[in-house]
């Protein structure tokens, strides 16, 4: 099979649905050249410096009876849209009783790791999980990225898909044909018996790669990765725990108030998952501190293989 | 050039509605009937009926927390505002908006939200689409002075200026936010200069008047559908009540400037107007009346009359099948 991009990947998804539908628009401060060189500059438009202009934007014309495309950038960059995205885009649907759709893809890239510093690193997913509203997605594969943002740009609702920084240069295996990836529904991206991993982001391939080496020492790890932080495919990760036994989630974002919060709440409130751990689950996230500049400090910040297999051998140890 | 009389009387037959209906919801919330914010538009009427006398159904609109004259004039039906208004299961919004989030796609009311400026980049969207639809349509965004000193108001402006947006700016400006006036709040003290700073035409107009707003809007809308870009029309205005219904809230506004801005009532001037020109008679006006109380006493009977929603109704509408 072919491999491309991860971020080629993604503009598949955008190419193939404008092609098919008129009534699209796409909105970014960076002009996304083979996009506008295919849809011309009326549909696809290089926008002033202003988030929450075209945050919101987006907003009348899904009103209007439009599907957009707003490409953030930067997950610190939508900070200065959170008026238009969590007061507007997030509500209105309900607000206005469902009589209107908002047909919206939000795009904007996370993650620390490449010196960006704290305005230029950050996860905020679980944010954006505890203003109800939108769809959530954390594609991690180019596969993943092209099929669950054909999904979203079907989709009536806002989504916000929070893409790595740090993945859109990775390549993988993306089929010619065209294919769909429900949300809500996990990726078990390797399966195992001892430990359960639920990974986020660029974790995934971090947890995947400890699992690779933590085989021969006959630790077997599944590793889950949920895809959709909203919907949340909470029965695949509990089926997972109640196999294994035991759960370590893994995550860059801080750990205080976390998706791995959540995950390791509704694993332990469910009683059959609790009753079948072997261990108290852990978490492996980033420190609450500002993401550093400097490349030692800043990994001390953030998980790593090292820190995943750790965290590994202590809840197998915790028997 | 005059108006023809039919049109002079629907706008006062307009103008006349909003404020009834407004007069019965002060009267419902100080009885208790009514919870919330409720924000008053009286006093400002001439200018959602002057502009939206321009709009088909067809033309969006996005209105704010002040939002029921606008609403009104854009042909919305008070049965379900007021149901909306009292929380009722057959309001706009099922009861899930209230008083300031009142929206009807229908007729091209994209609603009214309630921060302040928020409504501006959204109307911007609606002109983005009103342009990719090449069909002469235009949209149209009513916000007080407040909003001008938003962040919002400015990429609003910026991006309209840039994109030449069929989008009218329509500026209420009450000379108050909250309880902070204008002057201590605007640094370029005249609102116009914004678009002007933007290259957008704008007119500025006694907004209590409401031919003068009438005939400023005819103008900005015909320059808007020929795609000429877009334009800003400031209205002064006043309202008559504090920023939202309310025994605790005070109202700091000097009580003489108050009591001045009542005297230019923009409904007993215009009636003043038409009676002097004979389009009106009193008994005329006192029928007009009464067809509108009747009305309004019909959609506050149907509001009282409708089901509350059910507590599990809460869970309904989050998504958008």
């Amino acid at each position: 099979m072919r491999k491309i991009t991860y971020e080629q990947a993604a503009t598949e998804a955008i190419q193939e649905e404008f092609r098919k539908n008129p009534r699209t628009v796409h909105m970014s401060t960076d002009l996304p050249v083979d996009l506008q060189k295919e849809f011309g500059s009326d549909r696809v438009r290089v926008t002033p410096i202003a988030e929450n202009n075209f945050v919101g934007a987006s907003i009348g014309l899904a009103g209007s009876g439009f599907r957009t495309v707003a490409n953030i950038r930067m997950a610190t960059f939508g900070f200065v849209a959170l008026d238009q995205m969590m007061n507007h885009a997030a509500k209105i649907t309900y607000m206005f009783g469902g009589q209107a759709s908002f047909p919206i893809l939000y795009r904007m890239t996370v993650g620390a790791g490449f010196q960006g510093a704290a305005e230029h690193s950050i996860s905020p997913y679980s944010m954006y999980m505890n203003v109800p509203g939108l769809k959530i997605i954390l594609p991690t594969t180019p596969y993943d990225v092209k099929g669950l943002l054909k999904t979203a740009l079907r989709d009536n609702n806002p989504v916000v898909s929070f893409e790595h920084f740090l993945l859109g240069q990775t390549t993988g295996e993306v089929p010619e044909k065209e294919y769909f990836i429900p949300f809500g529904k996990a990726d078990i991206k390797r399966k195992g018996t001892d430990v359960t991993v639920v990974a986020l982001a660029k974790m995934v391939h971090e947890a995947l790669l400890v699992a690779e080496e933590l085989a021969p020492k006959g630790i077997s790890v599944e590793v889950v990765d949920p895809r959709t932080l909203i919907p949340l495919d909470k029965g695949t990760i509990l089926r997972s725990v109640r196999k294994t036994g035991r759960l370590v989630v893994v995550d860059e974002a801080c750990q205080t108030c976390s998706a791995a919060a959540e995950i390791i709440a509704f694993s332990t409130a469910d009683k059959t998952v609790f009753n079948k751990l072997k261990s108290a689950p852990v978490r492996v996230c980033g420190l609450d501190i500002p993401i550093p500049f400097s490349p030692p400090m800043e990994a001390f910040a953030l998980p790593d293989k090292k820190k995943i297999a750790k965290a590994i051998m202590a809840v197998m140890k915790g028997e | 050039m005059n108006l023809s009389k039919k049109l002079q009387i629907e706008l006062f037959n307009t103008m006349l509605t909003i404020r009834r209906f407004e007069e019965r919801l002060f009267k419902e919330f100080y009885s208790g009937t009514i919870t919330g914010f409720v924000h008053s538009y009286i006093g400002e009427e001439a200018i959602a009926t002057g502009v939206i006398a321009h709009l088909t159904k067809e033309d969006r609109i996005v209105s704010h927390h002040r939002g029921h004259g606008h609403c009104i004039a854009k042909g919305a039906d008070m049965r379900r505002m007021m149901a909306e208004i009292h929380g009722k299961k057959t309001g706009y919004c099922k009861g899930k908006g209230g008083s300031m989030h009142i929206a009807d796609f229908s007729i091209g009311m994209l609603g009214a939200d309630g921060i302040v400026g928020a409504g501006l980049p959204i109307a911007t969207g609606a002109a983005i689409a009103a342009q990719l639809e090449k069909k002469g349509k235009i949209a149209a965004v009513f916000f007080g002075d407040g909003a001008c000193q938003e962040g919002e108001f400015h990429e609003a402006l910026n991006l309209a200026s840039l994109w030449k947006l069929p989008i009218l700016f329509v500026c209420e400006n009450n000379g108050w936010g909250v309880n902070t006036s204008v002057g201590e709040s605007f640094g370029a003290k005249e609102i116009t200069r914004l678009p002007n700073a933007f290259h957008i035409k704008h007119d500025t107009v006694d907004g209590n008047d409401v031919e003068r707003v009438y005939w400023a809007a005819g103008e900005a809308v015909t320059r808007l559908r020929k795609g000429n870009g877009p334009f800003f029309l400031e209205c002064k205005t006043y309202r008559w009540h504090k920023h939202f219904l309310s025994d605790a809230l005070p109202d700091l506004r000097p009580k003489k400037e108050i009591e001045a801005w009542k005297k230019k009532c923009p409904v007993k001037a215009y009636e003043k107007k038409l009676l002097k020109r004979k389009v009106l008679s009193p008994s005329r006006i006192k029928s007009m009346d009464d067809r509108i109380l009747k009305k309004i006493e019909e959609a506050h009977a149907f509001a009282l009359a409708s089901p509350l929603p059910k507590p599990q109704d809460a869970l309904q509408d989050i998504y958008s099948k």
